[in-house]
């Protein structure tokens, strides 16, 4: 058996979640007060995931960048990946909140979504 | 000019103490002055995600939270002036300038303070050393990053582990830079456990605990710095030293509220807030001007803010209106904090005034693992509540119904005790 201490990112609670594993197979996960953080646990144990939140270069908007992010979260290991893609690409004001930046962000199927707007010159 | 409520500051608290006051009281104007280009204050600059959840029950990032209250002025009588700085605050009149209007003042029923508060900079810290570039506090590097587009430096240590600071770490890693180490005075650290997860942890930044910097170098630029494991007194032990090579040092050493209008009013000021005291219903010392958000104290959450600001903007419109009941009828019961609390907000209770429950805020004095929270009412025991772990970084609070605290006479003790 092998048991895991994990703090919980959910939310701000911040709540300290022991999970029990034998192999890959979870046998318990306590500690956490609410669903979220059970499978956060069960996540974090086996494919870990993250949002990831960044600015994007805007051209003509009144604001040089605005602020976005993974729509859903992401595999931990695609987060510098991810992080490039975002770095080399451009959109055109204006922008909503909201909006799909990028449809399918290096390989994850996940979108880029801006989470203010900016408006043009 | 004239408004019923001026509002000073539109950031979380201020549009939160807005909405609150113009659902309270339609028929008031409401006027909010904002000295950056937009509202929405820091949540501009916070763009990574965790805010929310007690509010919308969904998590979102600071801009998009800002934007759900901004959403909401449409409709309300709420006026605001953007680029505009207040300088001067009474209690039926404020005096703000801006580059449309010149200097002008608004004769107004009620003042709502929301200025929120400042990071502690350098030259309060007494750090040692040289005086290159380089040295920047974890929000001013925030705003760089997120709002300008400019990486601050590629080689970063940061002092203090203070949300900021951590969130910091993990913006300029994504962003290429190297963060060599957080630095952190106390035996514990002073931001969310969360935050040194998935800020610290995931990216194996090394978080060194009674840690501080005892030297900066560089002539120019900052080239490297001076650290050293501290005692239990905080002084640095000789023989720990290590000299860390960096081009930047970010401070993330704690938020000050920014109370120079609130002193100018003579405004009575809490030491250990360093915010206004303030009684149930968020009024100051001086009547008709009320106080909420990072000004009163600091906040580790965003979604507290608002809920204490909506209290304060009902507060002040029924202050307005005069539906508030008079401190010299009411009884009026004092807040004392007790062991381990530094303090607690607000600092005293007209009973009559209270509409509903009285959350009391306070944070602890140090690091409590499985103890209990007190509440006594007059030296009787009134909550006994265990709590698995307490600490300075995380704000702590206490429920009590308006009905229990008709029972009580004076005051009201709350206290942190072990196990």
């Amino acid at each position: 058996m092998d048991t895991r201490e994990l703090t919980c990112i959910n939310c701000p609670m911040g709540c300290r979640i022991t999970v029990v594993m034998e192999g890959a197979e979870i046998l318990s996960v306590t500690g956490n007060n609410c669903k979220r953080g059970e499978i956060y646990a069960k996540t974090e144990v086996t494919a870990p995931v993250r949002t990831v939140t960044t600015t994007i270069k805007v051209n003509g908007g009144t604001h040089d960048r605005v602020s976005c992010k993974t729509k859903e979260p992401i595999p931990k290991d695609k987060i510098f990946e991810v992080m490039d893609v975002i770095n080399r690409s451009v959109c055109e004001a204006p922008v909503r909140t909201g909006d799909i930046l990028i449809p399918d962000c290096a390989g994850t199927g996940i979108p880029i979504v801006a989470t203010k707007g900016v408006d043009n010159i | 000019m004239r408004a019923d409520i001026v509002i000073v500051g539109g950031g979380p608290a201020g549009l939160a103490a807005a909405i609150a006051a113009a659902k309270e009281a339609p028929e008031l104007s409401i006027l909010i002055l904002e000295r950056d280009n937009e509202l929405g204050g820091i949540l501009n600059q916070c763009i990574h995600n965790g805010f929310g959840l007690h509010t919308f029950k969904e998590e979102l990032t600071g801009p998009e939270y800002a934007e759900r209250f901004e959403q909401q002025l449409v409709g309300h009588n709420i006026r605001y002036l953007l680029d505009t700085m207040v300088l001067n605050v009474a209690s039926n009149q404020v005096t703000a300038v801006n580059s449309n209007d010149g200097v002008f003042t608004v004769d107004c029923g009620a003042v709502i303070l929301c200025m929120g508060c400042r990071e502690r900079p350098r030259g309060a810290l007494n750090i040692p050393g040289l005086r290159p570039a380089g040295v920047f506090t974890a929000g001013t590097a925030q705003r760089l990053v997120n709002i300008e587009g400019y990486i601050p430096g590629k080689e970063v240590v940061i002092l203090g582990s203070g949300d900021i600071g951590l969130i910091m770490a993990r913006r300029l890693t994504l962003e290429g830079a190297k963060v060599k180490a957080v630095c952190e005075l106390m035996p514990y650290s002073g931001g969310l456990k969360r935050n040194i997860v998935q800020c610290l942890d995931d990216f194996d930044i090394p978080l060194l605990l009674s840690h501080t910097v005892i030297d900066i170098k560089g002539k120019e630029r900052v080239s490297s710095v001076v650290i050293a494991e501290v005692d239990g007194s905080l002084k640095p032990i000789p023989g720990t030293e290590q000299e860390i090579k960096c081009d930047t040092l970010l401070l993330s050493c704690g938020l000050i509220p920014e109370n120079e209008l609130s002193r100018a009013a003579d405004i009575k000021i809490d030491p250990a807030t360093n915010g206004p005291i303030v009684n149930e219903s968020f009024e100051t010392s001086v009547q008709g001007i009320f106080a909420c958000g990072n000004v009163l104290h600091v906040h580790d959450l965003v979604d507290y803010v608002s809920e204490e600001s909506s209290r304060a903007g009902k507060s002040a419109a029924r202050f307005v209106k005069k539906n508030e009941i008079e401190t010299a009828e009411t009884k009026n019961i004092r807040i004392q904090k007790g062991s381990g609390v530094r303090y607690t907000v607000p600092c005293t209770v007209r009973i009559a005034n209270l509409e509903d429950d009285l959350i009391i805020r306070f944070r602890s004095t140090g690091v409590f693992k499985d103890s209990y929270i007190d509440v006594q009412f007059d030296g009787e025991q009134k909550i006994h509540r265990r709590k698995q772990i307490i600490t300075p970084g995380e704000m702590e609070q206490v429920i009590l119904k308006r009905e229990e605290l008709e029972q009580c006479i004076d005051e009201i003790t709350v206290s942190i005790t072990e196990g």
